[in-house]
């Protein structure tokens, strides 16, 4: 945590951390078809992370994302690797976009392309990547980072 | 024959992956493989009318192929690698104990003999390569086997050093062969022998791969260090394998060049000059097992004359010496490490009476040592005569080059003489007299049947084929025949009295003399010429110079840096711009709309802002206002997705220098003295004016319709998305975004650990901190 505590800044954490991490999702998939996409996503909810360390500091940001922030950007790396490699079981070229659509009641008809996944993985390396610069360079003094790139805070 | 190499492959992986406890079960496995191995490529092999050929593309888009071939002269190299390999394998069974270390012999091992396996049966220079490369991997890490030891250790990077160099000048020698003759198959080059500078360039380069691989001088000298290797190794590496495929190589590539003049002196002189200093230094040698690679050394020179020189009964003698070195040296090593196990040294001085303790192993070991001295009627003579035979011949095809062969060989086969008479003497003589007086060698246990066996079966074989060797010589003419169509020859246990039976009774006269004159203890003399101190020479001075060149390189100053990098984009873009003005600044406006020039200006405020400020933290908001001013021009300009992106950018980024710079002072160090302001600004300047000359002159140059259009009219079809942004990024560049995420994973993680150690390093530094 840097400086003093603000009450203001408190209350629109509370408020507002759940609904970026929404609309970070949301710009993810709308990535498609209008502005956004997977790292556009990544980078607002990486915005939710700062907003949560500036007001609450770097354990409660580990505490935040459950996971490792380093496994986040492996497991990203991973599922941006294994969509990308797919096609080439089916003898495609690499990246080759498979789409999918079908209909789903009340909602109407849903097109889902693979490529979407692939973004999906940049998404996760993404806020993997920002979390894990933020509570390396932002662990305060007292506090140490460990081989996972968690902050460890002494208790 | 891919099977086999697959087998060799599988059994590998079985004893290094296998269950800890259950080495045996990977030696098994080997010694199955082995002798499947064997059996198959004999029945197969001999007799076939045609070669049995194999091929496997692997790179179908460079022609790249791995070919194989079971001709003669593949067969006896098959059957060499394996039955040696079975009998090592079975020897090291009770040599080693079985620990960790026995379990990664094996699978070395099982490896090892795979990559020699498919060495032999290449086809072509390129397939003999790729395994070449194997060999040289698999027996650096058999050599340096005893990891704790640092003689193993440098031995094994020696090895691996010289024969890696030596890979890479065969590398280039297939790569001229492939260029210039269009083929690196032995039998399309045999069948049309291309000839011209380049091609002696690349025999050359080939001959440098024999001749570090078959320590050959000047690279001799890896040889004898590899002896850190446990005796098994030695025994299979030095004697059968590894060494043999340099020799493997110049007796498929003779009898195709061996006219070219360069190819048969360069062989000659180093082959002789090899075959002198190994049996020179063999006879200053008193560990028993270092005296059997300098003689290893020694011998492989005289294969070395007999095979390179690419004459039609030299290349027969060379085959069946090939064949008689194999054997009778594998029982050697292999005797030295029965000794070895049963009395606890190998020092020739203090071994005593050992002959009368183990009698057995004695006369064995005799009888092996008498095949290296060419003593009639073991195997080692009717080759040594067959060799003579063919080079007192040699003159009327060579001229003068037969003459010093022939020459370099006699005094070669005194030497082997003389230091088979001195192993035999020092390793199981009573030695009443010299050296001091003592009591016999205590031999702490006898050895077992199973260390016996081998060795009796190497000596049994020395035996037997010298008694028959008519026989055997015919075996051999198919061997031959596959590496020269003329090669023919027979052996003979008694071939008349000759020349050069006169010549080798007379060698063996000297050498026996020789041999039992020279005092078990060597003088202080030293050879002057050491290849060893050359490439320490060599070694040292590369390290060195790497070390300084990234001293002056890699200063650490992150100035020096900016500025190296700031000025040479400078320098080339501006050269760039200056040579080739290309269409010109084309039509510039000003501004499109008052909004724009508002965000412009307001832009370049904080960019001069972020010149003038002392302050770090202040530069840093400047600096991030320049970005966000970026960003509105991005929207007005219709890019959305850039906008987006780069405002989110922004603001991540101005924390992150939030963070950082809370570590550092709060102003900027003044400029230190080297570095004086007016130069920082000069360079700053030339490469911001490059920069925004670039820019406008590449955006009046496009001569190609953009290929933005492309990708619009793709982009919905193709990858089902109407952002023609995202879709470029997801889909048909996705590569990139490959690239550029792991830039970024790759980045993260390296502040991820910088920070780490800098915590450690404070850590350290604090002892107070500790104390708590």
């Amino acid at each position: 945590m840097i400086g003093r505590r603000s009450v203001i800044l408190d209350e629109a954490d509370r408020w507002l951390f759940h609904v970026i991490l929404l609309v970070s999702v949301y710009v993810t998939f709308r990535g498609h078809n209008a502005p956004g996409g997977g790292f556009a996503g990544g980078l607002i909810a990486g915005c939710a992370f700062v907003l949560r360390f500036l007001t609450h500091g770097s354990a409660r940001v580990a505490q935040a994302l459950r996971v490792a922030p380093t496994t986040l950007i492996g497991a990203g790396m991973l599922l941006s690797i294994v969509t990308a490699a797919a096609p080439l079981l089916g003898g495609d070229p690499l990246i080759e976009s498979t789409i999918w659509k079908f209909d789903l009641p009340a909602i109407g008809q849903v097109k889902l392309v693979s490529s979407s996944i692939f973004d999906l993985g940049v998404y996760a390396l993404v806020v993997g990547v920002v979390v894990a610069v933020l509570l390396a360079l932002g662990s305060d003094a007292a506090a140490e980072v460990g081989d996972d790139g968690h902050a460890e805070v002494p208790t | 024959m891919f099977v086999l190499l697959a087998l060799h492959a599988v059994a590998a992986t079985v004893a290094l992956a296998g269950p800890r406890r259950r080495s045996l079960l990977g030696a098994a496995l080997g010694l199955v493989v082995f002798a499947a191995t064997a059996i198959t490529c004999a029945v197969l092999g001999v007799g076939a009318a045609t070669p049995r050929r194999e091929s496997w593309a692997w790179v179908d888009e460079l022609g790249l192929m791995i070919s194989l071939q079971l001709d003669g002269f593949a067969v006896l190299m098959v059957l060499l690698v394996s039955v040696l390999g079975f009998a090592v394998l079975a020897y090291s069974i009770s040599y080693f104990d079985h620990d960790e270390t026995f379990r990664r012999f094996v699978g070395l091992f099982i490896a090892f003999a795979g990559a020699m396996t498919g060495l032999v049966l290449s086809a072509d220079l390129f397939t003999m390569f790729v395994f070449w490369e194997l060999t040289s991997v698999c027996s650096f890490l058999l050599i340096g086997l005893n990891d704790k030891s640092a003689t193993a250790r440098a031995s094994a990077l020696r090895a691996l050093l010289v024969t890696g160099a030596g890979g890479l000048c065969l590398l280039g020698g297939v790569g001229v062969f492939q260029v210039v003759a269009g083929t690196s198959s032995f039998a399309e080059l045999a069948a049309a022998p291309p000839s011209g500078t380049a091609i002696t360039v690349a025999l050359v380069l080939v001959l440098m791969g024999a001749f570090t691989k078959s320590a050959q001088f000047p690279f001799h000298f890896w040889l004898p260090g590899a002896m850190a290797a446990p005796t098994p190794v030695s025994a299979y590496l030095h004697s059968a394998t590894m060494v043999k495929a340099g020799i493997v190589l110049m007796a498929r590539m003779a009898p195709i060049f061996g006219d070219v003049e360069l190819w048969r002196w360069l062989v000659v002189l180093c082959g002789g000059t090899t075959m002198l200093i190994g049996g020179a230094r063999a006879m200053r040698q008193t560990d028993a097992k270092l005296l059997l690679a300098h003689s290893t050394v020694s011998q492989l020179g005289f294969l070395t004359i007999l095979v390179g020189l690419g004459l039609p009964g030299a290349t027969y003698a060379g085959v069946a010496h090939l064949l008689a070195h194999a054997v009778f040296k594998a029982g050697l090593f292999l005797g030295v490490g029965v000794v070895d196990h049963a009395t606890g040294t190998r020092d020739i001085r203090e071994l005593r009476g050992v002959g009368r303790q183990m009698p057995v192993v004695a006369v064995l070991f005799g009888l092996a040592a008498a095949s290296m001295a060419g003593l009639i009627p073991l195997f080692g003579f009717a080759t040594k005569e067959k060799a003579l035979v063919a080079l007192l011949h040699a003159d009327d095809e060579a001229g003068a080059v037969g003459t010093v062969a022939l020459a370099f060989v006699v005094v070669g086969a005194v030497l082997s003489a003389a230091y088979s008479v001195r192993l035999v003497v020092g390793m199981f003589g009573d030695k009443r007299t010299g050296v001091g007086e003592g009591h016999p060698t205590h031999v702490h246990h006898g050895p077992g049947a199973l260390l016996v066996a081998p060795v009796a079966a190497c000596a049994v074989a020395s035996l037997g084929a010298g008694l028959f060797a008519g026989v055997v010589g015919g075996w051999l003419l198919a061997p031959a025949a596959s590496l020269d169509p003329v090669a023919s020859g027979k052996l003979a246990l008694w071939p008349g009295v000759n020349t050069a039976l006169l010549i080798s009774l007379a060698v063996l006269a000297v050498g026996a003399v020789v041999g039992w004159k020279t005092p078990l203890e060597p003088g202080a003399w030293r050879f002057p010429l050491s290849g060893e101190r050359a490439y320490q020479f060599l070694l040292d001075g590369l390290l060195d110079g790497s070390r300084r060149i990234t001293a002056i390189s890699q200063s650490g100053s992150l100035i020096v840096y900016l500025a190296v990098v700031c000025g040479i984009v400078a320098v080339a873009m501006l050269s760039g711009i200056l040579l080739d003005p290309g269409a010109g600044l084309g039509e510039l406006v000003v501004a499109d709309s008052i909004t724009q020039a508002v965000v412009v200006v307001l832009a370049i405020g904080c960019a001069l802002a972020v010149v003038l400020t002392r302050y770090r933290f202040m530069s840093a908001l400047l600096l991030g206002g320049v970005g966000f001013g970026c960003a509105v021009i991005f929207a007005l300009y219709g890019a959305p997705d850039l906008a987006l992106t780069q405002i989110l950018v922004e603001t991540l980024t101005i924390v992150v220098f939030l963070l950082a710079l809370r570590q550092m002072p709060r102003r900027f160090e003044p400029a230190p003295s080297w570095a004086p302001r007016t130069l920082r600004i000069g360079i700053a300047t030339a490469v911001g004016v490059t920069a925004a000359l670039f820019m406008v002159m590449a955006s009046s140059a496009r001569t190609a319709p953009s290929s933005g259009e492309v990708y619009a009219e793709l982009s919905e079809p193709e990858a089902g998305g109407r952002n023609i942004v995202n879709v470029i990024l997801v889909d048909f560049r996705g590569w990139d975004t490959m690239g550029e995420i792991t830039v970024l994973a790759v980045a993260a993680l390296g502040v991820v650990n910088l920070v780490r150690m800098a915590h450690r390093a404070g850590r350290r530094n604090s002892p107070d901190e500790v104390a708590s």
